[in-house]
């Protein structure tokens, strides 16, 4: 059995217009020490899935489906019991470095936190942990600074604080919402590698939650790719990019500059995203797909099979599935 | 941004600013003059002596005598006692249960936060002032009377406020983080959401305690709160003012009092305000 089983997921927010469903039949499973990508731009509903797997949903969000996490089932656990899991075997890191720390707080007691929470440890304990971390995620001079407030540090090093907060009790899943979508280009590439080893060093199962098909195609085995709260594809990411499955996913890798091409102007994606109650019956891309047909607007396409372990949701394979020359990401 | 460790430019930049300084000397000016009543007074706030009443300041009498003889400036040192204990008291009250019920509604949310704020609201509906002259007037007047009905009407107050700012820091994203690390609600609010609304609670704490000296010495002057023979501002103004045109001082005296008290902490408020404004406190 997987770590993690995600079935029928469907998650609906109460809106003023209605209510509007943001995640759709969402299955995925996830392997201990797999790891996974969900990619996706925003609204698209991969922040969401986070939260909704995290138990952190807005009140106004309902949930329905299933997700078992090591043979427990996650929807409609009381809050105790999701405190206990959260943190502790279950844990996050989240996009906005700068705000992820309490001002108020010293960093070595922030990253203690869990630890008192869920192994009951004394401060004097903790805090020798949390100094571990904190040099393990590379903050030097960790037994110094970890008597420093958060504004002392710069936002990678923020991130890195984040990341020892998150691993503190050695989860079985790290879930990294766009853990680099806020740093400077020349930070992403660190941070992802300090999440990379440390994945492999413990031994855990990573989601990757990304906007950016290049973070999210070089640091995981596996991907889906989100749009209008579907998942639109989903396979390896060698499969994926070896023979992409979706207009949409086309599209996207299609709009990325690539260096040396000889086209002049960046391609985009015709029309924008539509807000999810607008969203057609049918094909949730219907209204920006170049072979967009008369069926696409009504029926919701079922999984089809690309390849082995490698499946996408649209109506014309035979038109998507020619041969399109990717770069690379 | 960071009360708790004060960098010495924060000192520094206190200093800096006139309705802070101005403020602190104020209220330091009525805790010295309270403090001090319990060592010393010129003369004895209690003993009258008729036949040297209402007689204009002297280097005896430095601000003069009462139309019972008794030494204004020993009546006004007692009654700034009085005041601050008062103040104290009531605000004490208000902060600690309406603290702590704007907590409540803003880590419980639903029909819980409803219903404080309902409440909170039809509290706000009714005069503070208004509502305390009856709650003396049905269960006595007197001075524990007073800060007990003054009490309650800064709960509401500071329900609110704390709620609201409260509310403020739960949507932060630390507090997701926190959330995210397993701590539960109680945890987050006692180790995250009180320690970011101090600030504020500090500033509403003392403006609170202007209003309170006001609204005792407005009940003491109606003659429902402090009881003869203690001295109180608010008496010392009423008893005066059948004297306005024999002796003005006697109520211009008491009057300068209370107004420079509650100007002080209005002051020392503002002040705070300015001084903890972590906008402020980033841009140095």
């Amino acid at each position: 059995m997987a770590l993690l089983e995600v079935s029928q997921l469907q998650l609906t927010l109460a809106t003023p217009r209605g209510p509007v469903v943001a995640v759709r039949d969402m299955d995925f499973s996830l392997e201990r020490g797999a790891t996974l990508g969900i990619i996706g731009e925003s609204g698209s509903g991969k922040s969401l899935t986070a939260m909704a797997l995290m138990g952190l949903l807005p009140e106004h969000a309902q949930l329905s489906g299933s997700i078992r996490f090591d043979g427990q089932e996650l929807i409609g656990l009381a809050e105790p019991e999701r405190c206990a899991l959260r943190g502790n075997r279950l844990a996050m890191i989240f996009q906005e470095p700068m705000t992820a720390l309490n001002p108020l707080h010293r960093i070595g007691r922030q990253v203690a936190e869990p630890l008192r929470r869920h192994r009951g440890l004394d401060a004097a304990q903790a805090r020798r942990q949390a100094i571990a971390l904190l040099d393990r995620v590379g903050i030097a001079n960790a037994a110094s600074r970890a008597d420093a407030y958060p504004h002392e540090f710069s936002g990678g090093q923020r991130q890195r604080i984040t990341i020892a907060m998150a691993l503190a009790c050695e989860p079985d899943v790290l879930i990294a919402d766009e853990p680099t979508t806020a740093l400077d280009v020349t930070i992403q590439q660190q941070i992802l590698d300090l999440i990379s080893d440390l994945v492999d060093e413990r031994q855990m199962a990573l989601i990757l939650i990304s906007h950016d098909l290049a973070v999210v195609s070089q640091n995981v085995d596996d991907m889906l790719v989100m749009y209008g709260g579907s998942v639109v594809e989903s396979g390896a990411t060698e499969a994926i990019f070896g023979h992409l499955g979706h207009p949409y996913t086309r599209a996207l890798l299609a709009a990325r500059p690539h260096l040396g091409a000889a086209q002049s102007r960046l391609q985009t994606i015709a029309g924008s995203v539509p807000a999810l109650a607008d969203l057609p019956a049918g094909c949730p891309f219907a209204g920006r797909c170049a072979h967009t047909m008369d069926r696409c607007w009504q029926e919701r396409p079922a999984v089809a099979r690309v390849d082995a372990g490698h499946w996408a949701r649209c109506l014309r394979p035979e038109v998507v599935q020619a041969p399109f020359a990717a770069h690379p990401p | 941004m960071n009360t708790i460790s004060l960098a010495p430019s924060a000192w520094r930049r206190a200093l800096h600013q006139r309705s802070l300084v101005l403020g602190a000397a104020l209220t330091l000016a009525l805790l010295l003059a309270a403090g001090l009543s319990f060592l010393w007074t010129p003369w004895s706030p209690y003993e009258m002596d008729l036949a040297i009443k209402l007689q204009p300041p002297s280097a005896a009498h430095w601000l003069g005598t009462d139309a019972y003889g008794r030494d204004v400036a020993s009546l006004l040192l007692v009654g700034a006692r009085n005041s601050i204990l008062v103040g104290l008291i009531a605000v004490g009250i208000g902060l600690l249960l309406g603290t702590a019920l704007g907590l409540l509604a803003a880590a419980r949310r639903g029909w819980i936060e409803e219903l404080i704020m309902r409440l909170a609201d039809f509290t706000f509906a009714f005069p503070a002032i208004l509502s305390a002259i009856m709650l003396t007037a049905v269960f006595g007047a007197g001075i524990v009377n007073a800060i007990i009905a003054i009490g309650i009407f800064n709960i509401p107050t500071f329900a609110r406020v704390t709620r609201a700012s409260a509310n403020a820091v739960w949507s932060r994203e630390y507090i997701l983080a926190a959330r995210a690390c397993g701590r539960n609600r109680w945890a987050i609010t006692w180790e995250h959401v009180l320690p970011n609304i101090l600030p504020m609670l500090i500033v509403q704490a003392t403006i609170q305690f202007a209003i309170a000296i006001l609204a005792e010495a407005a009940l003491s002057y109606l003659g429902l709160g402090t009881q003869p023979p203690q001295p109180s501002w608010g008496r010392m103004l009423s008893e005066a003012q059948t004297l306005m045109f024999e002796a003005p001082l006697l109520a211009i005296w008491p009057g300068l009092a209370i107004a420079l008290a509650v100007l002080g902490l209005n002051l020392l408020g503002d002040g705070l305000r300015d001084w903890l404004d972590p906008r402020l406190n980033r841009a140095r």
